[in-house]
């Protein structure tokens, strides 16, 4: 039980960070996996406890004198027959009709879904679009994926590259992004919160950094900020916001990033239209602050070698416009 | 040397250089570990992290753990039942020399700075050339490829060796399990192989020929390779425990000091596992959208694999409780086998689970739980064995003081490197990062987990130094230090080339003990057939075992070393895709292979 104790005492430890811990769950799908596991975690440290203690008096009980030379009696079959056959067998049939069960309901939420939303695997950020009625009522994100609190999200996951896989720890398990097939799935948030999510399956030399901040919030504050989001940019009102929306337009942001009410139309990265609100830049890899941003344009390589994010060679004034600009998107 | 056909010799070449192969791979661990001793360190670049723990990978499962097992059966099979050698002694060699070569051929990689980087699983399109132009992959593909050739060629020797050359009286009821072990292993590798050596065909000719098997723009699907992959990988797991698990079954009856409890069902344990091993491969892509139906299969098929590693488990406790146990080294490795591997099949069972693997799946979890298989499974027992068997190569009993040192500074670290990985996995860390950040309370777990790993190097090099003193130090160990009851302890330790100066006649599973733990069955262990000529075995029939022809052993050849040459070249033409190069090669095979089949006798002579 000594390691059972000390489970505990390192779960209830993290108190001051929070673990995305698989669980501690703060969403239906999780909740629904979470039992199941605290039983597995449990039941197999009972198992690996019992087993254990078998070998040891086993190894150090009084054992049948010296001159007494063993035979094939006793045979001993009894333990194979029950510690062998009869005790997994009913353990594992147990815990197989519990799985199961577990199964069936997480396949799908209760109510129907209010929103689909997509999401595209890309080496290495996550491309998220909030589907509507119509084109116009989509809205574009990166490496974040709002929630409305209470309510069940369709997913929808594909991938433009290579595999991927949605994680959201406290949330809901993985699945896959695999290019050539859309695996749909459903997320739920009991509380408001933002939540750590991680691409699940190795996709490269960035696959550590692929990270995806989940942000549940009360359905008023999310509807307002989802028709925020369908809105294309605001006409930035100082000067240098101005010449940086110029420079981007104009140079070689515009080839690979939209920003939408401009004439920047570019597929290859993240859609920028809202960039200023959200938290995080780099496919999570860095806090969304000015500093940040300037290193992130000035030098992506050597942040993060291998992404798409091509080494640029502007000028300081452009550089610093440019930062400025993207920072009044909100 | 070089032409050597003798199983010995070859078993222990097996042996040393799969031990250099799990040195590598512990270097490439204590890399990466390093790496993740404190978060966001950056002793590696991510690029270089990613082909040493593909390299890690790779190297302890193809080019450690399971050719370490095919040591031990090389070395032992034909001492376990009474033959002079293997059925095929050349074939024997060509196996050898092409596991060796294609580690070579795979380690050259680190030469021109491209090792494989897509882990040892390489899922496409990841690996595909447009997102990997190298030739880190191609060299993983061909590599692969190049080793199934060894693989196959050993486990066609060993199931012919199985059923044609026991000794007579050695009935398929009186074998060693290690045999049943390795036999099952054998039929596996027929069947899984093909699977992996299909794919990385495939995947070859994808990569350098532009054919679309993965392409899901043309017209391919990824998740066909993780099928093939899967079909093959999930049988090689038990490929790689079940001849360790036969040597544990082997060895408990020596230190319990009685007969294994219920060897049939222990046999018919380690068959079912093989066989159930092939149905469970998809628990390796519960989260890829597969149909539930058909997923709920493969987890109920993925608990059932459990009952019969109970059905071991229970076999080898029940023995200890039944016996007098002898406590020394290869004994606490026992016993520590049995810990790790329960520790490890709990968890096993964690990700059998569908819902739950969601969660767990591709964290470190899993990495517990496969480094708890594999180094518990297969390296304890492998320890084990090797504290047990190595008086018997060498005639030196290796230094029982230091050996449990070694075991307890091997324990100690490996649950100290692992165990916390099972519940940094369920805070939520993947797998395949090289780097994490610290605000997440994994940063602790990790430092523990660096510090075991260094102990657990270090309990490594306690048992290298072990060798190398008692190679020269050692106590003499005389024909039988444990006072064993099968076969191979009748010979003198080492054993003459010829290994028996007649062939044993088998009356019980340890003719050894007859007279004395059990009762006399009629095993004859210096009267038998005395064969006329040098060079010569007998083979008998495949169940009962009843003398049936003389077969004439071949002696020592260059051929299967030069065969094995030719096929690296061959192996390089297709790497470098220089057809001189594999042309070269081809016809060097065709030369080689005409060599080794020329007739020695004039035809029409009996050989």
């Amino acid at each position: 039980m000594g390691r059972l104790a000390a489970a505990a005492l390192l779960f209830g430890a993290w108190g001051c960070t929070r673990s995305p811990s698989t669980l501690s769950a703060h969403g239906t799908r999780a909740a629904r996996v979470a039992p199941l596991g605290w039983y597995l975690v449990v039941a197999s440290v009972v198992v690996v406890v019992l087993i254990i203690a078998l070998v040891l008096i086993g190894i150090f009980r009084r054992h049948p004198a010296e001159q007494s030379p063993p035979t094939e009696r006793p045979d001993g079959l009894k333990w194979i027959l029950y510690g062998g056959l009869v005790f997994p067998t009913v353990v594992l049939s147990g815990t197989l009709v519990w799985v199961l069960v577990v199964l069936g309901g997480s396949a799908a939420p209760e109510r129907k879904a209010a929103l689909t939303v997509q999401v595209i695997g890309h080496r290495w950020w996550w491309e998220v679009h909030y589907l509507g009625n119509d084109s116009a009522s989509r809205a574009a994100d990166a490496n974040e994926l709002h929630l409305p609190v209470g309510q069940p999200v369709r997913l929808e996951l594909s991938s433009s590259d290579v595999i991927h896989s949605f994680w959201v720890p406290e949330l809901a398990g993985k699945t896959d992004l695999i290019p050539g097939q859309t695996n749909v799935t459903w997320i739920e948030a009991d509380q408001p919160g933002s939540y750590h999510g991680q691409c699940g399956e190795y996709c490269g030399v960035q696959h550590a950094h692929m990270e995806l901040t989940v942000v549940a919030q009360p359905p008023a504050e999310f509807a307002r900020w989802l028709a925020h989001q369908r809105r294309p940019a605001d006409e930035p009102r100082d000067s240098t916001a101005r010449a940086g929306e110029r420079a981007f337009v104009t140079g070689q942001c515009a080839m690979c990033h939209t920003v939408q009410g401009t004439r920047a139309q570019g597929k290859i990265g993240p859609d920028l239209t809202h960039v200023g609100s959200r938290r995080t830049i780099a496919g999570g890899m860095l806090p969304n602050t000015r500093g940040n941003l300037a290193g992130w344009i000035a030098n992506a390589q050597a942040l993060k070698p291998g992404s798409a994010m091509p080494q640029l060679y502007l000028k300081p004034a452009d550089l610093q416009a440019i930062v400025t600009y993207l920072q009044t998107l909100k | 040397m070089l032409a050597t056909v003798d199983h010995k010799i070859l078993g222990k070449r097996y042996l040393v250089v799969s031990m250099v192969f799990l040195l590598l791979g512990g270097i490439e661990a204590a890399l990466l570990r390093t790496q993740l001793a404190y978060a966001e360190e950056r002793l590696l670049s991510p690029a270089l992290y990613d082909q040493l723990f593909t390299m890690h990978g790779v190297t302890m499962i193809f080019f450690y753990a399971a050719p370490v097992l095919s040591g031990f059966s090389n070395y032992l099979w034909p001492l376990l039942i009474g033959a002079r050698d293997v059925a095929y002694p050349r074939l024997n060699a060509l196996s050898f020399w092409l596991f060796l070569f294609s580690g070579i051929f795979l380690y050259s990689s680190f030469l021109i700075g491209q090792a494989p980087n897509g882990g040892w699983f390489a899922y496409p399109p990841y690996v595909l050339q447009q997102y990997d132009p190298g030739l880190n992959i191609d060299f993983y593909t061909l590599g692969l490829t190049f080793l199934g050739v060894s693989t196959t060629v050993g486990a066609i020797n060993f199931i012919v060796t199985f059923f044609k050359l026991r000794a007579p009286g050695m009935s398929v009821n009186r074998v060693p399990i290690l045999m049943w072990g390795t036999l099952t292993t054998s039929i596996s590798i027929l069947f899984a192989m093909p699977a992996l050596t299909v794919a990385c065909v495939m995947l070859y000719f994808e990569r350098r020929f532009g054919m679309h098997f993965f392409d899901p723009s043309g017209g391919g699907h990824p998740l066909l390779w993780q099928h093939l992959f899967w079909i093959f990988g999930h049988p090689w797991v038990y490929i790689v425990v079940l001849p360790a698990m036969g040597i544990v079954s082997d060895m408990v009856p020596t230190f319990a000091r009685r007969p294994l409890v219920g060897y049939t069902f222990v046999a018919l344990a380690t068959i079912s596992t093989g066989i159930l091993g092939f149905g469970v491969w998809v628990h390796h892509m519960f989260a890829t959208g597969l149909p539930q139906m058909a997923m709920t299969f493969f987890s109920a098929a993925s608990m059932t694999i459990v009952i019969p590693s109970a059905v071991a488990i229970f076999a080898w406790i029940a023995t200890i409780w039944l016996g007098r146990p002898v406590m020394n080294t290869p004994f606490l490795f026992l016993a520590g086998f049995i810990v790790l591997f329960v520790i490890g099949g709990v968890s096993g069972v964690v990700t059998a689970a569908i819902p739950f693997d969601w969660q767990v799946t591709d964290t470190y979890f899993v990495v517990a739980h496969l480094h708890y298989v594999l180094v518990g499974i297969n390296l304890f027992a492998v320890m084990a064995g090797l504290y047990y068997w190595f008086p018997k190569m060498t005639g030196r009993l290796l230094n029982d003081r230091l050996g449990r040192w070694n075991f307890w500074v091997m324990f100690i670290g490996m649950n100290l490197a692992f165990f916390p990985m099972h519940i940094v996995g369920l805070l939520g860390m993947p797998r395949r990062v090289f780097t994490y950040p610290a605000g997440f309370g994994w940063s602790t777990l990790n430092l523990l987990e660096t510090i075991g790993a260094y102990i657990f190097a270090i309990g490594v090099l306690l048992f290298l130094i072990n060798v190398v003193w008692s190679l020269r130090r050692g106590e003499p160990a005389g024909p039988n230090p444990w006072g064993a009851g099968t076969l191979e302890w009748s010979t003198p330790s080492p054993p003459p080339a010829y290994n028996f100066a007649v062939i044993p006649t088998v009356g019980s599973r340890h003719p050894l003990w007859e007279g004395t733990l059990v009762e006399s069955a009629g095993s004859q262990i210096d009267g038998g057939p005395a064969l006329e000529e040098d060079h010569q075995t007998l083979a008998t029939t495949p169940l009962d075992a009843e003398a049936d022809l003389v077969l004439h052993m071949p002696g020592d050849s260059l051929w299967p070393l030069l065969l094995s040459l030719a096929m690296t070249i061959l192996f390089y033409g297709a790497l470098l895709t220089s057809w001189t190069l594999a042309i070269v090669g081809g016809v060097g095979l065709v030369i080689t292979i005409g060599g080794w089949f020329w007739p020695v006798q004039p035809w029409g002579e009996p050989a």
